[in-house]
């Protein structure tokens, strides 16, 4: 398994009213085939941004690629033309959103939709990609596909709108499918088989995922590895299960805290459910040389104020940004 | 099969509508003041009281109303709009006469409209700051604001007396000679600056909408979902974003499309267009009742055919209107 993706020192900036913001601050990680990479962190954290980055969707004229660079399959695409990005995007990366109601063109069938993938950078013929958009709604488990091709998207649920989405997603067969929370407009149940399917889905095409998320659970669920981002900044990284085991920055260990545990409510006595009090600075603080994460935490100190946290190594797989570390 | 009887049900409306407008546009001709006996004197230089009589009987005029406005729904049902005192022709015989030349008018004005201001309000939105832009926004402004028969008015000055480019008024020139193609050369000139007249305020009008509704949607969620498929800028734009900022200029088209027959009345006249609006003025000039009815009749015709036209371009752009 090779290096798919490797970010580094990558710093998107976003012009706001009251200036640049550096919405992702010097953010390095790396990403196997065929493996799942998860991003945690609370909303306004750059999770988000990080996609858009990497599809090279950044809202326009408002949002650019600062510094640093994204390297697929040895080639940087922060430096691509717009038709390279345009052959990338769909074929060799493509991404499903968190909104399932919207995402779909309201005036199109689905089968359509996902037929114009196809067209576009398989160079199928008409019929040939609407056969397969069939196929591909079958796979994505849309029961009688063959009819269900020819609907429009109000005409499907929620869950049923995010498998086209996948459908579509995946219609090429992409390195990378990323996911920005796709289940978060879903009920529980359909959250659960949305995720069964995207394994399902990965386990037969090899594709690597980066999945999106604020939920503890998913990313204990499928993910191997995962990055712990706030304001911007990437405060821990590493194998999923060295990190929820062993926390190594108070705010991943916050995050851990935050998610009650069924187990322990049944046998044990309940856990004491907590909060990670205080907000996600503002914009306008992010990009400052200080911890940004000092004033929601209780180790802070005076170094925390004084100077960003350099990152360290744990046990070679785990990285963390916190000059508390130690301690946590 | 749901199509066809969601048509079938239209139309029958169409139908009952276009009965009331008939029995209104009747009632309000025989509300109105003066004689119509005294009118059809007129133009024979006056009649004394048995001439009067004889007419009035000749014309049912001394029936009571409701008998009147049956007979009046019981010939039009045969097709047929009564006699034109001031033409001395079959009202029906008048108006097909006229109505080619109004469809032309209105027809080439309105579709011209539509495509320019849809490729001006699709430009704009993408260059929203753009030179492109702020002219869309001025001529708006203009086009709301300029009745059209002043822009007409100044059209002529400026393109036919100053700078003799089109013919002043008519629609065609009996002099011109040769074949086909010269003949239709000739009518085009002839059509140039009365439908820039008529179609400037719904240019102005479907570009602003087109420019709103198509920045609307350019910031949609299934834009960036068209983005993330790697298509190109013009498949984004002109496929996925233009199908769904169509509807509301649609809408509003069909909406405009009844002002677009009252503005033909005041551009045929400026330009002297023998259509159907220089046969209303005539017609209400000489209070020739039977022929004014007759048109109040093919334009409410026109107009809910307009209607039902735009209603299946709506069911034909918007699959939810359908409504499985």
């Amino acid at each position: 398994m090779g290096t798919l993706l490797k970010v580094e020192n990558l710093v998107i900036e976003l012009s706001t009213t009251k200036g640049v913001a550096p919405v992702i601050d010097d953010l390095s990680f790396e990403l196997q085939a065929g493996q799942t990479l998860s991003f945690v962190g609370e909303s306004g954290c750059g999770k988000s941004m990080t996609a858009l980055g990497i599809m090279g969707l950044l809202p326009e004229k408002v949002g650019r690629i600062a510094s640093g660079s994204i390297l697929f399959n040895g080639e940087d695409i922060t430096k691509a033309t717009d038709d390279r990005l345009r052959e990338i995007r769909g074929n060799d990366i493509s991404m499903i959103f968190q909104e399932p109601m919207t995402s779909l063109n309201p005036v199109f069938s689905i089968g359509e939709q996902i037929a114009e993938v196809l067209r576009r950078h398989q160079k199928l013929e008409k019929a040939a990609a609407w056969a397969q958009a069939i196929e591909l709604l079958d796979a994505v488990r849309i029961p009688d596909a063959k009819r269900r091709a020819s609907s429009y998207p109000h005409q499907l649920s929620g869950g049923q709108r995010q498998r086209v989405m996948i459908a579509m997603a995946l219609a090429c067969e992409p390195r990378i499918l990323i996911a920005d929370e796709p289940t978060t407009a879903l009920d529980v149940t359909i959250q659960a088989q949305i995720f069964d399917l995207l394994e399902d889905l990965r386990a037969q095409t090899g594709t690597a995922i980066i999945m999106i998320t604020h939920d503890m659970g998913v990313v204990a669920e499928i993910a191997e590895r995962m990055i712990v981002m706030y304001a911007g900044r990437m405060v821990e990284q590493g194998q999923v299960d060295h990190v929820l085991s062993h926390p190594r920055h108070p705010y991943t260990k916050g995050l851990i805290d935050c998610v009650p545990h069924l187990m322990a409510t049944l046998t044990e006595q309940r856990a004491e459910l907590t909060e990670i009090s205080g907000i996600v600075p503002s914009l306008a603080e992010f990009g400052q040389d200080t911890c940004l994460f000092a004033s929601r935490c209780h180790l802070a100190n005076q170094q925390c104020l004084q100077a960003r946290p350099t990152e360290q190594h744990f046990n070679e797989q785990q990285l963390v940004a916190c000059w508390r570390a130690g301690e946590v | 099969m749901n199509v066809i009887s969601t048509i079938l049900q239209r139309v029958l409306w169409a139908a009952l509508l276009l009965l009331a407008v008939l029995i209104l546009n009747f009632s309000m001709m025989h509300l109105a003041p003066g004689d119509i006996a005294d009118t059809i004197s007129q133009s024979m230089g006056g009649a004394d009281a048995t001439v009067m009589a004889q007419i009035r009987s000749d014309y049912g005029l001394d029936k009571p109303f409701i008998f009147q406005l049956g007979t009046y729904i019981g010939k039009v049902l045969h097709f047929d709009l009564g006699y034109s005192y001031f033409y001395n022709q079959p009202v029906t015989t008048i108006i097909f006469e006229k109505l080619p030349a109004t469809l032309l008018l209105v027809l080439t004005a309105q579709i011209l409209a539509l495509i320019i201001g849809v490729l001006l309000g699709v430009y704009s939105a993408r260059n929203r700051d753009g030179w492109a832009s702020h002219f869309v926004t001025f001529f708006a402004l203009f086009g709301y604001s300029a009745p059209v028969f002043w822009t007409g008015i100044l059209l002529l000055i400026a393109f036919s007396l100053k700078i003799p480019l089109f013919p002043v008024a008519g629609m065609v020139d009996v002099t011109v000679e040769g074949g086909f193609i010269a003949k239709f050369i000739d009518l085009l000139r002839h059509m140039v600056l009365p439908v820039i007249t008529l179609s400037s305020i719904f240019i102005a009008l479907y570009s602003r909408l087109c420019r709103a509704s198509m920045m609307e949607v350019l910031e949609t969620d299934y834009i960036r979902t068209a983005k993330s498929k790697g298509l190109s800028n013009r498949e984004i734009v002109y496929k996925h974003a233009l199908k769904n900022s169509l509807s509301p200029v649609i809408t509003l088209a069909g909406l405009q499309f009844s002002a677009v027959i009252s503005g033909a009345v005041l551009v045929e006249t400026v330009f002297s267009w023998p259509g159907l609006g220089t046969l209303a003025l005539q017609s209400i000039i000489a209070r020739d009742t039977p022929t004014i009815l007759g048109i109040l009749f093919f334009s409410a015709l026109v107009v809910i055919v307009g209607n039902l036209l735009t209603d299946l371009a709506l069911r034909f752009v918007d699959p939810r209107v359908r409504g499985h």
